[in-house]
């Protein structure tokens, strides 16, 4: 060992006598019943993923930039030019849900390196060892993608209060923008891990994220409406939960006309299948 | 060569009333004509072994010869058909969830998540084996007490030393009272003063808990010194079986020789000249190594 500084413990602990205090290690836990499981294992992961946030904040700012100069100049740019239809809003206020969705997606996309990552350094074994089933395992990874995407959200939907865009404050419709974002980013996180099960490498991962992120913007109703869309594309949004994410998120944050029953619904079915699809690949990860 | 099956010799004998509804106390590990290819090679070729219960049983052998694959396939990690592995007498095919909950396990690479605090990292194992939230804290204290980390617990996990990130893990596998411990590779990389270190928990543990210990390793001179019965593995198979004490006198005996040999010479001795021509799937294992190795600097 090169560096000097870590050689201290081992004589700190070495003069330590373990087990003088070791009642509770003697004991197994016991089990929690079946259906309990999951929830908990969920609870435990989405934990983790806070505490991580809490010790290191950087990713949290350093993704904030770019949502921030979409709203400041391609927003602030496009109210001037009034050239795309919003039905009689702000520019900017139209493309707010688009840019907070679009930042939770991003978030999420790209969670499947962190698995990728786990792998490698043998903690992902180490979970797959305890007594978690691999659906509940992607369940609790996906949910804390979600939490950290609503994290990231609300960093933009600060900034966007900040530029004068007129967001609702009333807490239910909050409480269903939450529920978009955690649902939406569900789905994005298990599309991710279920390319992490086939690619099996960070490096072709981040290609595979690179390269679909974008045609899943620009494929959606982020930025415009779906109607000033050529058909193909149309056909593209019809398919993209990102449009039914951003569909929920206008209604709910700006009131305008949306589709809730329909948003919520696809947003459901797309994380329940992503679900299915992450844990049946899960099992190359472990190889 | 097989194992004898003879009953449990240990040395402090584990209550086996938690849940065993079986009489004869089982072996902690039974593998039985245990086989694992990766395509077309077999990393692990008929390997029958026993573990009793309450011993240090060490499985030796180079890079390749199918340690860290026999361990996988312990752990539930590599599919197994039935009837190959059993943990404690429950199929590790069959009864995965069960089997799970018996097991420790440290990998061979240093797997604490450095963006967590030494007792976030124990924490997340205890909740995820079901440590009920009122005992969560003293019992994360008694993991973090017993390898001699309490001091550093709420450090994140990034800024530890290697042999204190071993340590670490030690704890996240003790926190949910395992009766099986498996540890692959625990030195691996680890300067001679933290090698020690780790076997010093290990053992005091073992000795309060009267756990069983399962640990691969290539340092031969770790496993004289601290394990009750070794396996020497090569090409799939463990080619010698016994105490330390047994397989170097067996092998003074063969050989007509005063001065006692060592387990090194003992495993030269079984493997004969294969040794040098070892291409057994060990590039990943090698991989793996080294980047354990860089990690802890």
């Amino acid at each position: 060992m090169k560096s000097g500084a870590p050689a201290a413990p081992h004589a700190a602990s070495a003069d330590r006598t373990p087990g003088e205090d070791t009642a509770l290690l003697l004991s197994p836990p016991v089990p929690r019943a079946g259906w309990r499981l999951p929830p908990a294992r969920v609870l435990a992961l989405c934990t983790v993923e806070l505490q991580k946030l809490r010790h290191d904040r950087t990713e949290l700012y350093t993704r904030a930039v770019q949502p921030a100069l979409w709203l400041l100049i391609f927003g602030q740019t496009f109210t001037r030019i009034r050239a795309i239809p919003t039905g009689g809003i702000p520019y900017i206020d139209y493309m707010a849900p688009g840019i907070i969705a679009q930042s939770a997606m991003f978030v999420a996309i790209f969670y499947g390196i962190q698995i990728i990552w786990e792998r490698d350094a043998g903690i992902l074994s180490k979970l797959l060892v305890t007594p978690t089933p691999r659906s509940a395992l992607i369940t609790g990874k996906a949910f804390a993608a979600g939490v950290k995407s609503l994290v990231q959200a609300i960093v933009v939907i600060v900034i966007a209060a900040v530029l004068g865009v007129a967001l609702t404050w009333n807490p239910l419709k909050l409480l269903g923008v939450a529920l978009a974002v955690v649902l939406a980013s569900v789905f994005f996180s298990c599309l991710s891990m279920t390319i992490a099960g086939i690619v099996l490498s960070r490096d072709r991962l981040m290609g595979f994220g690179q390269a679909i992120t974008m045609p899943l913007f620009f494929g959606s109703n982020a930025l415009y409406p779906v109607s000033v869309m050529p058909g193909w594309l149309q056909a593209v949004s019809k398919v993209n939960p990102l449009s039914y994410q951003v569909d929920a998120l206008r209604g709910l944050l700006l009131g305008t006309p949306s589709h809730p029953a329909a948003d919520f619904g696809v947003l459901t079915i797309a994380a329940a299948l992503g679900i299915t699809a992450a844990s049946a690949l899960l099992g190359r990860l472990a190889r | 060569m097989t194992t004898d099956p003879a009953g449990p010799t240990a040395t402090t004998a584990p209550a086996t009333a938690a849940g065993e509804a079986a009489t004869a106390p089982a072996e902690a590990v039974s593998c039985t004509g245990l086989t694992y290819a990766f395509g077309e090679t077999r990393a692990v070729d008929g390997l029958d072994l026993g573990v009793r219960q309450g011993e240090v049983f060490g499985l030796l052998g180079p890079n390749g010869a199918g340690k860290t694959t026999t361990i996988r396939c312990v752990t539930t990690l590599l599919p197994v058909p039935a009837g190959m592995v059993r943990v404690f007498g429950h199929d590790a095919a069959k009864e995965r969830m069960g089997v799970r909950r018996l097991l420790g396990y440290v990998p061979q690479q240093l797997s604490a998540d450095g963006g967590l605090t030494g007792r976030e990292n124990v924490a997340l194992f205890a909740r995820v084996f079901d440590v009920p939230r009122r005992e969560r804290t003293a019992r994360v204290d008694q993991a973090l007490a017993a390898v001699g980390l309490s001091d550093a617990a709420e450090r994140l996990a990034g800024t530890y030393s290697g042999g204190m990130v071993r340590r670490l893990e030690l704890a996240q596998a003790l926190v949910s009272a395992p009766r099986l411990l498996i540890l692959d590779e625990p030195t691996v990389g680890l300067d001679p003063i933290a090698r020690t270190g780790v076997w010093e928990h290990v053992n005091a543990v073992r000795e309060a808990t009267g756990m069983t210990v399962l640990v691969t390793t290539h340092h031969m001179d770790e496993a004289d010194q601290y394990c009750d019965r070794v396996g020497l593995m090569h090409r799939g198979r463990v080619r010698a079986l016994g105490t330390p004490e047994e397989l170097r006198r067996g092998l003074a005996e063969r050989k007509g020789t005063d001065t006692l040999p060592t387990l090194e010479d003992v495993f030269r001795d079984v493997a004969g000249s294969g040794l040098d021509d070892n291409t057994g799937g060990g590039f990943r294992e090698v991989r793996s190594t080294r980047r354990t190795a860089r990690r802890v600097g």
